[in-house]
């Protein structure tokens, strides 16, 4: 397996949308090299013929009946909300106008 | 003082007791918990939050039920007015929830935790709520953004974590009993190092509606609390099913009480799994390790060896699930609907911008490399032979737990292969730190119950040892019989407690070297 460079690290922080420094991509970089270096062992660990497990103990149709449950309130939706106007949460421009 | 100091070193259940025949009142106890907090936690910093007002406030209301006596005196639950502390990860009404992160800095939730529920339904006053590891995600308590929790035997040293706040709070006596939540060690490890009981239920037998979410298929809430019998107890008042949460087993809960007050390990099959132990373990954890089976041995237990061979993968797995599950989970922390909201400095003023400067600034660097090794192993290409092979070794894991189980009960190890290291030692090391969850990580990853007691103190440092027991899923009944015979013969051997031999805290207003020569003492 590849191992885990620094661009990959700078791609990497745009897709979950963590801004980096410099200083900080570089450091990342390396320790997650010695990380990724420690996992990779799980590849060989099982052939084709072991099933992957998602869930430990698993349940399957899950339902409830179809009514109106536990409703938030909008003013209790919007009470932990860094903005909000006119009962909605408030958002910076969602495209870049240039 | 010395009424208090009896007080704050009661069990729960002798509280409870003590409570339903009149002898004291709650308030006297949540006054007396409050006290404790006061004098210690400054050196400590086990809360985060301390509730006072609210727990006063429930005590006094248990007070005046039991005082007017009649069928709603009847009715009170046997631990109503026992006060408890909840880890800051789980959701309160009326007090803030930071998960030990900047990024929910003064957020209070609109809702209870179904546990935070059942709690309140059975009437325990809630003191406050304990410090963490950002999101739960770490070994020492120490990348809490609000600062590292120490641990009472030795404040230069870390108290484990995630859980380090509430297996400390219940440690130096500032709380008989609290929730801490377990997604690869986070309750049994920061037991082990600070001499005190924690137990991981069955994956589903404990509700997570309200847990801030890290890895959903590995988190579990779960009872801290300095005996095994207490443990019980409160694991009874949160089990059991929950329709809010879908991974919620919907079997009934069995009774764990029951099972702490009449242990029994006669003709019980114990199974030291052979991978778990000797090489990497310090020596004082195998010595007491190696009592511990003698114990169970002389108290009539066949002591089998099993052996797990698949578990030598289980940490690199773990640290491809995590991270992959906790990059998805706290993609929800994006400065809109809740908590921190950063602006870019420069530039265009975009959402995105926004959401990227807001993460910078809100999320630790332990944070952040799970969440960029989370989005990695994840990423096309690379999802295979990292993931899905992750989800492949836990099925190997799955196995190994079935072979060990047919030949054994309840399966035994140390719970963390050293004692408590000094707080900075291995911060700077991801790999080390992940190192100290070896023998809790298999346990989540197959969702089967685990609980950790203390096994005594090291012959090198003097500091408590954790001993581990492993039972099939839905078995956690096990656990308790187990734990209360080995809890019982060890505590015959020491005189009392554990913990009776830890140094007591001295007074915040004295100075905390004092404290501290105490815990080098040893």
């Amino acid at each position: 397996m590849a191992a885990i460079n620094r661009d990959d690290v700078a791609h990497l922080a745009r897709l979950a949308h963590i801004e980096m420094s410099a200083e900080e991509l570089d450091r990342m970089a390396g320790e997650l090299a010695v990380i990724v270096d420690s996992v990779k062992s799980v590849s060989e660990a099982a052939g084709d013929d072991v099933p992957a497990t998602s869930h430990p103990i698993p349940l399957t149709n899950v339902f409830r009946e179809d009514v109106v449950g536990h409703t938030f309130t909008a003013e209790q939706s919007l009470s932990g909300a860094p903005d909000a106007y006119e009962g909605r949460f408030k958002v910076p421009a969602i495209l870049d106008e240039d | 003082m010395t009424e208090n100091n009896e007080l704050i070193r009661s069990s729960a259940a002798a509280l409870a007791e003590k409570l339903a025949a009149r002898e004291i009142t709650a308030v006297e106890v949540v006054q007396a918990h409050l006290d404790r907090i006061a004098a210690v936690d400054g050196q400590v910093h086990a809360f985060l939050h301390v509730n006072a007002e609210e727990a006063l406030a429930v005590a006094a209301e248990v007070d005046a039920i039991r005082a007017a006596g009649g069928a709603e005196a009847e009715a009170l639950h046997e631990l109503a007015g026992v006060p408890i502390a909840v880890k800051d990860l789980i959701v309160t009404i009326g007090q803030p929830t930071t998960a030990g992160s900047k990024i929910l800095e003064g957020w209070h939730s609109p809702y209870d935790a179904t546990v935070v529920e059942r709690l309140r339904a059975a009437k325990m006053p809630i003191l406050g709520k304990t410090n963490l590891d950002e999101f739960a995600m770490g070994s020492s308590t120490e990348h809490s953004a609000y600062g590292p929790t120490r641990n009472p035997w030795d404040l230069d040293r870390i108290p484990g974590g995630s859980g380090g706040g509430s297996a400390a709070a219940v440690a130096a006596f500032e709380a008989p009993l609290a929730l801490g939540t377990d997604t690869g060690g986070s309750i049994r490890q920061p037991g082990a190092v600070t001499g005190t009981v924690g137990v991981k239920p069955t994956y589903g037998g404990v509700s997570r509606y309200g847990a801030i979410a890290m890895a959903s298929s590995l988190d579990q809430i779960g009872p801290v609390s300095r005996t095994v019998l207490d443990s019980a107890l409160l694991h009874q008042v949160i089990g059991g099913h929950d329709p809010r949460d879908s991974t919620s087993l919907p079997d009934p809960l069995e009774d764990l009480v029951a099972a702490a007050r009449t242990g029994n390990v006669e003709g019980m099959r114990i199974g030291i799994i052979k991978e778990l132990h000797g090489e990497g373990y310090q020596a004082g954890v195998e010595n007491r390790f190696n009592e511990a089976l003698e114990l169970l041995k002389g108290a009539g237990a066949e002591i089998v060896e099993v052996s797990c061979p698949n578990f030598k993968y289980a940490l690199g797995a773990y640290y491809l699930i995590m991270p992959s599950e906790a990059s998805s989970n706290l993609a929800k922390f994006d400065g809109v609907r809740f908590g921190l909201r950063v602006l870019p400095e420069e530039g265009p003023m975009t959402i995105e911008r926004v959401m990227g400067a807001t993460r910078a600034a809100g999320f630790g660097d332990e944070v952040k490399r799970r969440i960029i090794l989370g989005t990695y192993a994840l990423s096309a290409g690379y999802y295979d032979a990292y993931y899905g092979s992750a989800q492949k070794v836990r099925t190997l894991i799955q196995r190994d737990f079935d072979a060990a189980f047919a030949k054994a009960d309840v399966l035994i190890s140390p719970t963390a292969p050293t004692t408590a290291f000094k707080l900075g030692e291995k911060l700077n090391d991801p790999l080390a730190m992940y190192l100290n969850d070896v023998a809790t990580i298999p346990a989540n990853m197959a969702g089967v119950p685990g609980l950790s007691l203390p096994g005594g103190l090291a012959d090198e440092d003097g500091l408590p040892v954790g001993v581990q027991l492993l039972a099939p899923a839905r078995q956690d009944a096990r656990l308790y019989r187990v734990g209360a015979v080995l809890e019982s013969l060890l505590e015959a051997q020491w005189g009392g407690p554990l913990l009776a031999k830890a140094p007591s805290l001295t007074d915040a207003s004295s100075a905390a070297g004092a404290a501290l020569s105490h815990g080098g003492s040893h």
